[in-house]
């Protein structure tokens, strides 16, 4: 009996209960279609994930005083807390020899402010800081030069800004460099345009402009004691713990307390991400879980419908065998049956599932991984195999005189 | 792949011998069954029955033998176990000068493909399967190649007059046609013995001369047929009647005027 034989036969078994088939199908579609958009989604949304740790670098720490957390624009340095970061921290935080896993320490000042230019006006929040900002934070230049060591000891009254202000402020086709912003009374004078960053969880990266601290300080804040907020690059990504740690012993011993009693919160961007990124992991591999235990009630039904397929053909075995059919060849028919059924709801869901990952789901663009679908078909295959074998080996091991008195 | 295994060629004449390798059938004086001392009992329930209680019969090759006896008298269990289907209790069978106690459950089915073609009372051909395709079912199974199998199998149905109704499904079928398609089923694998169970116990008397005429034919033929029936009329187109009651052999006589009725039933329609 050669395998055409078997699949000729098959066929003419399946076609014979046409719905009868074609719902026991419709059950393999249905898991293998799961598995693989619900791990899509799963995916797609891991994705968007890792899209954002890109997006923010990855290598840096932002230390702020507790109660204030995240990185929304904070009003003029109103700190009630006695403990405040302040230049000789920043100083020691730089000292290779006490961090050294500490590339560059930014102190941070913001300020909301409106930001004229002729006749235009609009709001932008201020950042000032020191030219290693745009390192740590990633921001490239356009045009321009960025701010300079220079800049910050002079306390000079120039500015780079975002594409924010660029589209607000400037008809298009102005060249902004050399212009000057007004914020408040002071005039700053424009000398970089950032590049466009793009947005990250609402927040708008490019509602941005760098001055000088020292210039924030004069004219935009009030001399204070204290930063809104450093951010800390460390030498690499790998070493963004390490230095977190150093910087958080260095802060405890100048602010003469503990770790644990620090007055600030260190903020380790990546690790925050990682978390939420292997949270996505878990997530993505509880809903394969689900959609696997579709898949696997599918190939009970395959089993069901193999076991009445069995019981309603004892008589066509009986037949068979009479006629000199051996195990292996009744064992071969009624297996590649329940195969042919998995197998057909295998590429039946793999279509489906593939059609399906091209829509946004929950507001997640699914991401189909290839071996999902590998893994799907083939599961759905050895489904068929496993629970038609038990059906098919019953059938095999009918007496024949049993199965022909069958009625 | 052929489930028979290691490439076995297909079915040739000269391996319608013994698979101990003996010399081929047709050079041999043994007959085709011999059973000796065969008893079977079955239990059903706390009650035991005996089915047959010690029959010895031999048949020679190239005869026509009806068994013939009332419901319950054990003929049917006589014919299962001639036919392979089922296993003696005690005594001991051989087909072909095989004794089959020493076949395992492989070469049983071998030898039920091979040696023996059944014809059962009720048909039973395969549903929604056509003609050809249950007559070349036995060639599948014994690893005959197709093109082979069909121009088998179309011999097979014009030796039984089917020709017309080869692509016919069982169903399309009246029951005299069913039962020569069964016929040309049992034949196809040109076997030592043709076994028939009430082949015309489903027909009407008009589709019961035309199957009986089909097995004189395979008797003129040189065949060798078993006959199970328990009417009269029928078992009279056979050469010899064995009367089996209460699990025994009763009888066995010739019947001289089967022979002289033979070249009227050979000329019959």
């Amino acid at each position: 009996m050669t395998w055409a034989d078997n699949i000729g036969a098959a066929l003419r078994g399946l076609n014979a209960n046409k719905l009868r088939s074609s719902l026991t199908v419709l059950g393999i579609l249905i898991g293998v279609a799961a598995v693989i958009l619900l791990v899509a989604v799963g995916n797609g949304s891991s994705q968007a994930v890792q899209n954002k740790i890109k997006l923010l670098g990855t290598n840096t720490i932002t230390i702020v005083n507790r109660g204030r957390f995240g990185r929304g624009p904070s009003t003029t340095g109103t700190q009630t807390q006695a403990s405040t970061i302040t230049a000789a921290d920043v100083a020691q935080l730089e000292d290779p020899t006490q961090a050294p896993d500490i590339l560059t320490v930014s102190p941070v000042i913001t300020a909301s402010e409106t930001a004229d230019y002729q006749a235009a006006s609009t709001s932008v929040t201020v950042t000032g800081t020191t030219p290693t900002y745009m390192g740590a934070e990633d921001y490239q230049l356009e045009a321009g030069q960025q701010i300079t060591s220079a800049d910050v000891t002079n306390h000079a009254l120039v500015v780079v800004i975002g594409q924010d202000l660029v589209t607000n402020l400037y008809e298009p086709g102005t060249n902004p460099i050399g212009t000057d912003i007004s914020f408040g009374a002071t005039q700053f004078q424009v000398v970089g345009v950032l590049a466009n960053k793009g947005s990250s969880s609402g927040e708008d990266l490019n509602d941005v402009a760098l001055v000088p601290y020292t210039a924030a300080e004069d004219q935009l804040t009030g001399y204070a004691t204290s930063f809104t907020e450093l951010i800390v690059q460390a030498t690499s990504s790998k070493t963004v713990n390490a230095a977190e740690n150093e910087a958080s012993d260095i802060l405890a011993s100048d602010n003469h307390t503990s770790v644990a009693d620090l007055p600030f919160t260190l903020i380790n961007e990546s690790s925050l991400l990682s978390t939420s990124a292997s949270t996505n992991e878990t997530f993505t591999v509880l809903l394969g879980a689900v959609a696997a235990i579709s898949l696997l009630v599918g190939g009970i039904g395959i089993m069901n419908i193999m076991l009445v397929t069995v019981t309603e053909r004892t008589r066509e075995i009986g037949i068979r065998k009479a006629i000199g059919a051996p195990r292996g060849a009744i064992l071969g028919q009624f297996l590649t049956e329940a195969v042919m059924l998995s197998l057909l709801g295998g590429i039946a869901g793999v279509t489906i599932g593939l059609i399906g990952s091209r829509f946004r789901i929950v507001g997640v663009k699914p991401v189909v991984a290839p071996t999902s679908i590998i893994e799907a078909f083939f599961v759905a295959v050895a489904i068929g195999v496993f629970f038609g074998f038990y059906p098919a080996n019953r059938a095999a091991s009918l007496r024949p005189i049993d199965a022909l008195r069958h009625e | 792949m052929t489930y028979l295994g290691n490439g076995q060629a297909p079915l040739l004449p000269s391996e319608l011998s013994a698979p101990d390798g003996s010399a081929p059938a047709e050079q041999r004086t043994a007959p085709v069954i011999a059973l000796r001392q065969i008893t079977k009992t079955y239990r059903l329930g706390e009650v035991e029955v005996q089915a047959l209680r010690g029959v010895s019969l031999v048949i020679e090759r190239g005869e026509f033998v009806a068994i013939m006896g009332a419901s319950g008298s054990g003929k049917s269990t006589l014919m299962n176990i001639i036919g392979l289907l089922d296993i003696p209790s005690h005594g001991r069978y051989w087909l072909d000068d095989v004794d089959v106690r020493n076949l395992d459950e492989l070469a049983l089915s071998r030898v039920r493909n091979r040696k023996i073609g059944f014809v059962f009372q009720s048909f039973n051909l395969i549903p929604r399967t056509t003609a050809l395709a249950n007559v070349e079912l036995p060639l599948i199974y014994a690893g005959v190649k197709s093109k082979e199998r069909r121009q088998r199998s179309e011999a097979a149905l014009e030796q039984v007059g089917m020709t017309d109704r080869m692509h016919h499904l069982p169903n399309e079928m009246s029951g005299g046609q069913q039962q020569r398609v069964a016929v040309a089923r049992a034949i196809v694998t040109n076997p030592s013995l043709i076994l028939a169970d009430e082949p015309t116990g489903n027909l009407d008397s008009r589709s019961s001369e035309d199957v009986m005429a089909v097995f004189a034919d395979l008797y003129a033929a040189g065949r060798t047929v078993v006959l199970i029936t328990h009417e009269a009329d029928i078992a009279q187109y056979a050469e010899r009647v064995v009367r089996v009651r209460d699990g025994l052999i009763l009888s066995d006589e010739r019947m001289v005027d089967a022979t002289l009725a033979r070249p009227s039933l050979g000329s019959a329609p």
